[in-house]
């Protein structure tokens, strides 16, 4: 038997395997045989471990030291110092450590201390792609738990009761989505994983699945025992090779240890899953508009209601959740609701994804309860703000949510807190950015993106966001007027109210936000001046009204 | 219908028709399998000709307008023939703040081509990407299945050059 002393845990994650973490899993494996180590230090290939940027990533276990942008040149030092001699790399190292032995652990330093990690549990610890790892880990104990002891209307009374709420933007009350579909008539029924992920800026579901492909199978075999229903479909995007490579491997996995298939651990229940690949349209994550997909149509959404509760694929009831708000589900089903409530605030329980990006040190992957403030986890958990700038704006929720200011560092992110100031947790993006950037040049950004993405269907939508581009793009260039900033206001209330779907909807968000918190920034922009100086003002006119 | 896939005289005597015929005979019968058939389809030709669209149309039991439909619907999907390497560039916010607009630019400027042209050698075609997920790279650009994190101006032309 070999005597494993130490465990290098290697982040194989996407950013990080882009990055080349499969080279330097494969140069280091190399460097410990030559070094007669191979025996003794085992490599695991593991989920995503958080600080993307700075990938790829390692941690070596037992001491818990983590080493960032590893590039090939440094293996053989590695092993030399670390793993031959005990002596930590510093200049690679993350963490704070004072002396040669005195080390700050790692879930104790700022990146880890004020996360909490729920859906993230298992992500970074064992090796995404053995089932086995995943048992040994607790994995599928509340299938079976679920199976042997609750019926399915006591797996949605919990579930109810822990006050979830959907993780992929609209926050609905997942168990009483359950209940819809449950009670909904018909004997066939559907469980949709929606893993289309689009929202710019958002990779969580990505590094979920990735990180534990297997919590996700076991989350949706809990929600399809609960509402009913044998068949289910994850929707991923068709660019998510890495994701759908691991789907597929981990549902084949649970196949043949019968915990996909019939009569799963000798019950009653049968289930199985099936990958479908998307092509390409943001609007796809609107659930109605990924049912029209996975049919094989056009991605365009559907009037509302009947809702997919009633009449989702195929016309039969269809219970339609994000990849985060399953992940959660088994560990509520372990734990109880009350241990799900007693974290978070009193109205948003548990905990939330953040894909942390943009001007901040340490972005990346963030798990954290809740009610936490902006300012924590931009300052504390991201690191601050790198090149010496100055923290300007925030947006949540992706390119449909709100951009925050300096003023808003103190909100609480959780549902209620963030719609006050017209902002949402949304998908879960977080994009930090500096003072080097201008307000209207951003929301042009953002307004571009919508154009492109509007799927034509609806005319306040399809107009809509092409005319606030138009109007975006004149004061951009010096050319608006007073009156340009009313009309935005008031195409965008129109907007807020009349699109068949979010996408529409919530278009205007950024751009309202943005108008509201940065009003002096555009109105200079009247004047000819773009204080950031990114705008080109060269056509500017002189407007006596602004 | 006269221009065929490959060039050199329709649909029937191209020699990808087989695989085509395949993946049209494995799906009959599936409902909602024309996305999935597209994806396959364009892997063999590179690209989803009218004369393509027409096939797999009639196998499929299904109007040529839905076909056209749906892939001109989703952006994986290309009416076009491409260049033997694609090049996208994300513009996603996280990347656009990170300077992935300069990028852009360089490389238009490197390649001589605008956004959304092939060059004339027929060997790059120059795009926006969707965002990749992989945000924490940020900039970041695609060329074919190779992805390149952290893209700096001065580092184009190295990469360019393995092309």
């Amino acid at each position: 038997m070999r005597f494993i002393r130490s465990h290098i845990l290697i982040c194989s994650g996407s950013n990080c395997q882009l990055r080349g973490s499969l080279s330097i899993m494969h140069a280091l494996e190399a460097e410990l045989i030559k070094k007669g180590l191979y025996q003794e230090i085992r490599i695991v290939e593991t989920g995503c471990l958080g600080l993307c940027e700075k990938g790829p990533g390692m941690v070596v276990y037992p001491e818990g030291v983590m080493y960032t942008r590893v590039t090939l040149a440094d293996i053989p030092e590695i092993v030399e110092e670390h793993l031959l001699k005990g002596r930590f790399v510093r200049r690679l190292m993350t963490q704070p450590a004072d002396g040669e032995d005195k080390l700050t652990p790692l879930n104790m330093s700022p990146f880890f201390i004020k996360q909490k990690r729920v859906v993230l549990k298992n992500c970074g610890l064992i090796n995404p792609e053995s089932i086995e790892e995943y048992i040994a880990a607790g994995g599928y104990q509340s299938l079976a738990m679920a199976l042997d002891q609750y019926s399915p209307d006591q797996v949605i009374q919990i579930v109810k009761d822990s006050n979830l709420r959907g993780r992929g933007g609209a926050g609905f009350p997942t168990g009483r989505k359950w209940d819809f579909t449950r009670r909904a008539e018909g004997t066939e029924k559907y469980l949709i994983c929606n893993a289309d992920e689009g929202e710019p800026g958002t990779f969580k579901d990505r590094l979920i699945i990735e990180g534990d492909p297997h919590l996700v199978l076991e989350g949706m075999s809990l929600a399809a025992y609960a509402i009913g229903a044998d068949k289910g479909i994850i929707y991923v995007r068709g660019e998510y090779d890495l994701s759908i490579k691991r789907l597929e491997q981990a549902i084949r996995q649970a196949r043949e240890s019968g915990l996909l298939g019939r009569n799963i651990l000798g019950s009653e229940f049968s289930f199985d899953i099936d990958v479908c690949l998307g092509a390409g349209a943001y609007v796809c994550g609107e659930e109605t508009a990924l049912i029209e997909s996975i049919e094989g149509k056009r991605g365009e959404p559907r009037l509302k209601p009947p809702y997919p509760a009633q009449a989702g694929l195929w016309g039969k009831p269809t219970s339609v959740n994000n990849v985060e708000t399953l992940a959660n589900i088994p560990s509520i089903i372990e734990h109880g609701a009350e241990w799900f409530r007693s974290i978070g605030t009193a109205t948003s329980s548990g905990t939330k994804v953040f894909t942390l990006t943009g001007n901040v040190v340490n972005a990346g992957l963030i798990e954290v309860p809740m009610g936490i403030t902006l300012r924590e986890v931009i300052m504390e958990i991201g690191g601050g703000i790198p090149g010496g700038r100055q923290f300007k704006m925030a947006q949540t929720g992706g390119t449909s949510g709100g951009c925050l200011a300096e003023e808003h560092l103190d909100v609480p992110m959780d549902y209620e807190s963030l719609s006050q100031y017209g902002s949402s947790l949304g998908s879960g993006a977080l994009l930090i950015m500096d003072d080097s950037h201008c307000i209207v040049d951003l929301t042009k950004c953002f307004l571009r993106f919508f154009v492109h993405e509007s799927c034509g269907q609806c005319t306040p939508c399809r107009e809509g966001t092409a005319q606030l581009y138009n109007i975006v793009d004149k004061i951009s260039k010096g050319r608006a007027a007073g009156s340009d900033i009313d009309l935005i206001e008031k195409l965008s209330r129109t907007m807020q109210i009349s699109p068949l779907c979010a996408l529409g909807q919530t278009a205007p968000i950024p751009v309202l936000s943005a108008f509201q918190y940065f009003g002096p920034e555009v109105r200079a922009h009247l004047r000819g001046t773009c204080p950031a100086g990114i705008c080109n003002m060269k056509g500017a006119l002189a407007n006596a009204d602004s | 219908m006269t221009t065929s896939a490959c060039g050199c005289g329709g649909l029937h005597t191209d020699p990808r028709l087989p695989e085509l015929e395949a993946v049209l005979s494995e799906f009959k019968g599936n409902r909602g399998a024309l996305i999935q058939v597209l994806h396959k389809v364009q892997s063999i030709f590179g690209y989803l000709s009218d004369e393509v669209q027409e096939r797999v149309a009639e196998a499929l039991d299904v109007p040529l307008s839905e076909v056209y439909g749906v892939a001109t619907f989703y952006s994986l999907f290309s009416l076009k023939p491409q260049g033997q390497y694609k090049i996208g560039v994300c513009l996603g916010t996280a990347c656009y703040v990170r300077g992935a607009q300069q990028v852009l630019n360089e490389i238009e400027k490197q390649l001589g081509i605008k956004l959304n042209d092939t060059s004339d050698d027929g060997k790059f075609t120059l795009e926006v990407t969707r965002c990749i997920g992989a945000c924490g790279l940020a900039p970041v650009m695609t060329i074919n299945e190779d992805v390149y994190g952290r893209v700096e101006v001065g580092t184009i032309a190295e990469i360019l050059k393995k092309y």
